[in-house]
């Protein structure tokens, strides 16, 4: 029955509602607590890592911060490109569809490059005894990264570098947090895919349309749904992580 | 809708001379479970249990008597207006507000009275108040695949499975789990709490009867959780002191050639008991992977309180210890059960249990 | 459109086994959920009875203890799981649209997802056995002992894969209910005119909806500590077992509303049949619903009250819980008040109705008992927490069922049963539940931990435990009166009228069984109890038979998905390449069912 309805703008249905927007609200109402339940687990996990890394250690907030803008700033290109679809404007629905789209695969490239650049992550620490910056980390260390800094200095290094990365098995910390946005990117990719689809449907004649504006409505709730759990991500991740007294 | 209320009434007085029957029936089949049984938790024999018990009380009668009055409601009911050919249809009752609103405040009211004692006993039971002569005895258990190590660490103590506690004081029992969750319980003097990895449990228990006292973990651990088991010892604050100043003591000597024989076979890297069991005043066994065996002789049981400690048992356990008690780890990590180095011969058997058996 | 390269025309008219692997009639659906379910029900009952084997005198040696922990695994599981979940699906499928007035759900083909994906659950879950070993941690697979460490096999990993395909099965099933339930009534068929059982269904829908994700989660977290190493519930790396219990039970909790809610509206239906009177306070039990369902989340720790939470969490948890009897009571006393001068008509249905009534009495008041957390420290873990589980979920959810597979059993099949033996069918099952189930409560409160496969004599535990063996003899002794009674019925029962009991609701208004299309005219509601209410008032009319209504046509593509769904979990936990297939397929056919071309132009 649900196919028999997809051209008409009100529903035939009790609550004139659409079947799939009604769907898509129930999935997403199911969506949040699939996140708050990935959320808990970190905040509950947050400061009990055995070894470090730790957020401080490890974030930056301007690169992720940037990330964080591009990924608000599609969802308002998303908005702009289901406003012209209703107009009936497909060439600006087009544009902005991309351009929220090019604004996804932005974030997830600067996700991309951030879980790399976690991974990889190197600190350089002088020998001299008591070194400030030794004492403070000497307790995030594991007991290979303390004795690879003995063994470094003791090859008479000024300064040894020392492989402070973090993996999803490194430590709580690591994976509560790559299961958590990764779990998140694995949403914006669906959902970049999805916008695509959408794309390079519209140049088939008549398969994106204005009385056909459902299809997108559906992409776009979904776009700024994940939007919207990126911004709690971000202020209880990262904000909360670097900065003290919250 | 007077008439109905008072009709329940007459009811309930007709009834309730027969259905008295019932509860006295139960209380027949309860008594008949509240024997002597070791685990039995209507034996209580420590304030804890017993408080715990007179909250089961409290609800056991409550819920006793609600389901008796539904009960006559429904017989009644279903005995009364059981369709007959001439029936009507009957009135189309829609519903009652006073009805509902009465059942709806009674219980209500029932739970209410109930909370009262229901969160004073969760507080007396967290923790021992002024009333209890307490001596500050702490004693760590800690929860191993499957069996438990007691820690006295006032005395510098390990033991393993078997517990002693002077009676009439309050005792804190600190818990601990090495690998799995386990659950400590002594169904006797106390409700269950449960050892957790990484979290630091506790429960404080009192036996006021001297006497051996059944315990089992009662959170699943895996293949041998129903032979995870252990005794406590209640005892005279003389003779707990007794024990302690006993279990100081080492137990090995060299006297009994047999046993001395024993020993080296303990010690000795084919056999590799001492890897994992510790024997205090050797040199060599201080392994804590497995029960500590200072003073094994004198514990009543072994293998985690489930079989009797004597000379036939012993010679079982240590020749095949799989076929008492399957899926333990000393049989999967010796040498000599797992098939890495020779298995015991009889000979060696003999002299460990003579070594064993000396450890008084 | 007709350029779409997977475009396969639908099936037609498909015969045979096809006709049933294509179907996206919900009645049809329906009945595959409820004989799956219930085959998967005698399985379980299976391995109920070999655990009963087992424990039927002191230190037998019948099973060992692998087998014991595998068996009262899987029999957890498969009962939750398999068999009461899935006949509840049973129920929502064939019954929802027939009360609402509608012809089919809201999405037909992703109704047949649902079922084609939780027996892939239940076969992956199955293969077990034979894929090296069940799963053997308890069916709430408490961490750590699920971890790596502890459990190398694979039957922790056929657990996990499961449990998540037959989560994606109820999810979709669920969204599909609550879309159909506010979109898909007749005109006039208002909220406040809905009947109960599908009023309790909504309320399920909704909470199955929310507390899925949370058990997904806490599988997901597992799973990738077992297969990717991560930190999760590793104790050494200061992971926490305690969270895997607070996500379990924060799911596991409104999950025993959503057995036991569908429950209670097959009651609520039965009752005012039988006793020829509308539901009593019909409001007050709608509402005591939600508030059971809005309640069920604020209790989960009454599960963990021997975990050290502390006295003050304790309190807070005991205090709800026992908040949470109240609603339950209510409903009981409204169930009480509808019977109450009526003109009862005691048929099995309406028997097993009122059997419900008095054990799960029982079962809540033991439920009131636990919530005691002082005294469930001796309780919890115990012989007593299972007599307790058994008399919700056997003395209530099942029992329910049961009632509900006789009430309904001429409109599913269009034959009536037979009384005589349905009612003996009824005594004995009665009366063996309790035998075997009454006694664990003396078992419990006499020390006998649960999950041990044997005890010694010494204990005192033989005799009531023997009876309880006897007891599920009897038990299954009835359930075969069950079976034959259903089988023999279906195949030769005398044909049933579309309305036999006289009933209330609009699903007896049709013939029985249901014409496919259910309403050849989409009926108006004007009353709650629409369909009694006219045949009061004389205005009941019979619906015209229809060959014109168009109906939305059967689909290769849902079994398909559900197939690459079946490969893909074996291809997770044996071998990526497969799983790889796996995921294809599912693509595939979801990509292809969703440029499905609609039915025929009419």
């Amino acid at each position: 029955m649900s196919e028999q309805n997809n051209h008409s703008t009100v529903e035939n249905t009790t609550t004139g509602l659409n079947h799939r927007k009604l769907l898509m609200w129930a999935f997403l109402g199911s969506d949040c607590m699939f996140f708050a339940s990935l959320i808990a687990t970190y905040l509950v996990y947050r400061g009990k890592s055995v070894t470090g890394p730790e957020p401080i250690d490890l974030f930056s907030i301007p690169v992720t911060s940037v990330s964080t803008f591009v990924l608000l700033m599609s969802s308002m290109s998303m908005v702009l490109a289901y406003a012209a679809l209703t107009k009936g404007n497909l060439k600006v629905f087009r544009v902005w569809m991309l351009s929220t789209a090019i604004m996804g695969m932005t974030f997830l490239g600067f996700q991309v490059f951030e879980f790399r650049d976690f991974t990889v992550n190197h600190v350089k620490i002088g020998c001299e005894e008591n070194n400030a910056k030794y004492t403070e980390l000497e307790n995030k260390f594991s007991s290979q990264q303390k004795s690879d800094y003995k063994k470094q200095c003791s090859e008479g290094k000024k300064e040894a570098d020392i492989e402070f990365g973090m993996t999803p098995r490194t430590n709580l910390f690591g994976t509560t947090f790559f299961v958590l946005t990764g779990f998140h990117g694995a949403h914006v990719t669906l959902g970049v895919i999805w916008l695509l689809s959408l794309f390079f449907y519209s140049f088939k004649r008549g398969a994106v349309s204005a009385d056909r504006h459902l299809d997108v409505d559906l992409a776009a709730l979904y776009w700024h749904f994940v939007d919207i759990v990126w911004i709690v991500i971000f202020t209880v991740v990262y904000l909360f992580g670097v900065y003290e007294g919250f | 809708m007077f008439s109905l209320y008072k009709k329940i009434l007459f009811i309930i007085k007709s009834w309730s001379i027969k259905f008295l029957l019932i509860p006295s029936l139960l209380l027949l089949i309860l008594s008949s479970c509240s024997s002597k049984d070791p685990q039995s938790t209507f034996d209580t024999l420590g304030p804890v249990a017993k408080l715990q018990l007179e909250l089961f009380y409290i609800l056991f009668w409550v819920g006793l008597i609600v389901f008796i009055l539904v009960a006559i409601a429904v017989f009644y009911i279903v005995f009364k207006y059981k369709s007959k050919p001439q029936d009507d249809i009957p009135e189309q009752i829609h519903g009652n507000t006073k009805l509902e609103i009465i059942w709806t405040v009674l219980p209500i009211l029932l739970i209410a009275a109930i909370a009262i004692p229901s969160v004073q006993a969760i507080f007396a039971s967290a923790n021992p108040n002024d009333k209890y002569v307490n001596n500050n005895l702490i004693i760590d258990a800690t929860g191993k695949q499957w069996w438990f190590e007691f820690e006295y660490p006032e005395y510098g103590l390990i033991t393993a499975n078997e517990i002693h506690i002077p009676i009439g004081e309050a005792v804190t029992i600190k818990l601990h789990s090495q690998d799995v969750l386990h659950s400590f319980w002594v169904p006797k003097l106390a409700g269950k709490v449960d050892m957790v990895p990484n979290n630091d449990n506790h429960l404080w228990l009192q036996a006021d009867e001297p006497g051996i006292y059944y315990g089992h973990c009662a959170e699943f651990c895996g293949q041998a959780h129903a032979l995870m088991r252990f005794k406590l010892i209640a005892e005279t604050r003389e003779e707990f002191e007794a024990w302690i100043n006993h279990q100081k003591t080492n137990a090995w000597t060299t006297s009994d050639p047999l046993a001395k024989q024993g020993m080296e076979i303990f010690m000795s890297r084919d056999a590799g008991c001492y890897a994992c069991h510790t024997i205090q005043g050797t040199d060599k066994a201080k392994g804590n992977q497995g029960p500590n065996l200072t003073h094994f002789a004198s514990r009543t049981d072994f293998a985690a309180g489930i079989i009797e400690n004597n000379q036939e048992n012993l010679r079982k356990w240590l020749k095949d210890p799989n076929s008492i008690k399957p899926g333990n780890l000393m049989s999967q990590n010796a040498g000599v059960y797992n098939g890495t180095s020779d298995p015991l011969t009889e000979q060696e058997i003999s002299a460990l249990t003579a070594f064993l058996r000396s450890l008084k | 459109m007709t350029t779409f390269p997977l475009q396969i025309s639908r099936p037609i008219h498909p015969t045979g086994i096809w006709n049933w692997i294509t179907t996206i009639d919900h009645k049809k659906i329906g009945i595959l959920y409820g004989v799956s379910a219930f085959i998967l029900f005698i399985i379980g009952g299976i391995e109920a009875m070999l655990m009963r084997a087992q424990l039927a005198s002191s230190n037998l040696k019948i099973i060992d203890p692998e087998l014991y922990n595998q068996l009262f695994t899987m029999h957890g599981t498969t009962m939750i799981f398999l068999a009461i979940m899935p006949m509840g699906a049973a129920f929502f499928n064939y019954l929802i649209p027939l009360q609402i007035g509608a012809r089919d759900v809201a999405f037909p083909r992703l109704n047949a997802f649902s079922y084609w994906t939780f027996l892939a659950g239940a076969i992956i879950l199955n293969a077990s056995w034979f894929l090296g070993g069940a799963p053997n941690a308890g069916w709430f697979g408490y961490a750590p002992i699920t971890g790596k460490a502890y459990n190398v096999g694979h039957g922790i990993d056929f657990w996990i894969i499961s449990l998540q395909v037959l989560g994606i099965a109820s999810l979709a099933a669920a969204f599909n209910f609550i879309v159909t339930i506010i979109n898909m009534r007749a005109p006039g068929m208002t909220f406040s005119r809905l009947p109960v059982f599908t009023w309790m269904s909504f309320i399920t829908a909704i909470l199955l909806v929310l507390a899925f994700p949370v058990i997904t989660v806490a599988l997901i977290e597992l799973q990738f500590d077992r297969f990717y190493g991560t930190n999760f519930f590793i104790t050494s790396a200061g992971g926490n077992p305690v969270l895997w219990q607070h996500l379990f039970w924060v799911f596991g909790h409104p999950e025993v509303y959503i057995l036991i809610l569908p429950a209670m509206g097959i009651v609520s239906e039965i009752l005012p049949t039988f006793s020829k009177k509308p539901l009593f306070g019909y409001p007050v039990v709608i509402l005591s619903g939600i508030i059971i369902g809005f309640m069920g989340w604020m209790v989960w720790s009454h599960h963990m009250f021997t975990v050290g939470l502390g006295p003050v969490a304790n309190s807070v948890f005991a205090l709800t819980t026992m908040a949470i009897a109240i609603p339950t009571g209510v409903k009981i006393f409204n169930w009480l008040g509808t019977m109450w001068r009526g003109s009862l008509t005691l048929n099995t249905p309406m028997l097993y109705a009122i059997g419900f009534i008095l054990t799960f009495t029982i079962g809540g008041i033991s439920g009131v008992m636990h919530s005691q957390a002082a005294s469930d420290a001796q309780q919890q873990d115990t012989y007593f927490i299972v007599a307790h589980i058994h008399y919700v979920l056997f003395g209530g959810s099942l029992i329910a069922i049961l009632g509900g597979i006789y009430y309904w059993f001429p409109k599913f099949t269009g034959r009536m049963y037979d009384e005589k033996l349905g009612k003996l069918g009824f005594y004995a099952f009665f009366i063996s539940m309790n035998i075997t189930f009454f006694p664990m409560h003396f078992t419990g409160l006499n020390g006998m931990p649960r999950r041990i496969y044997t005890y010694g004599s010494e204990y005192g535990w033989d005799f009531w435990n023997l009876i309880s063996t006897i007891g599920v003899l009897l038990l299954a002794a009835s359930m075969v009166i069950f079976i034959y009674n259903i089988v023999s019925s279906w195949i030769k029962g005398a044909k049933a009228s579309g309305d036999p009991w006289d009933a209330r609701t609009l699903e007896w208004s049709i013939t029985s069984p249901p014409p496919e299309y259910n309403f050849a005219v989409i009926p108006t509601i004007e009353y709650r109890d629409d369909w009694w209410e006219k045949k009061m008032l004389k205005k009941a009319q019979e619906q015209p038979v229809s060959k014109d209504v168009h109906l939305p046509q059967p689909s290769y593509w849902p079994f398909i998905a559900s197939v690459g769904l079946l490969i893909g979990g074996f291809g997770i936990i044996l071998s990526i390449p497969v799983a790889i297939i796996g995921a294809a397929i599912t693509m595939i056919g979801v990509y292809a069912w969703s440029f499905e071309p609609v039915n025929d132009p009419h």
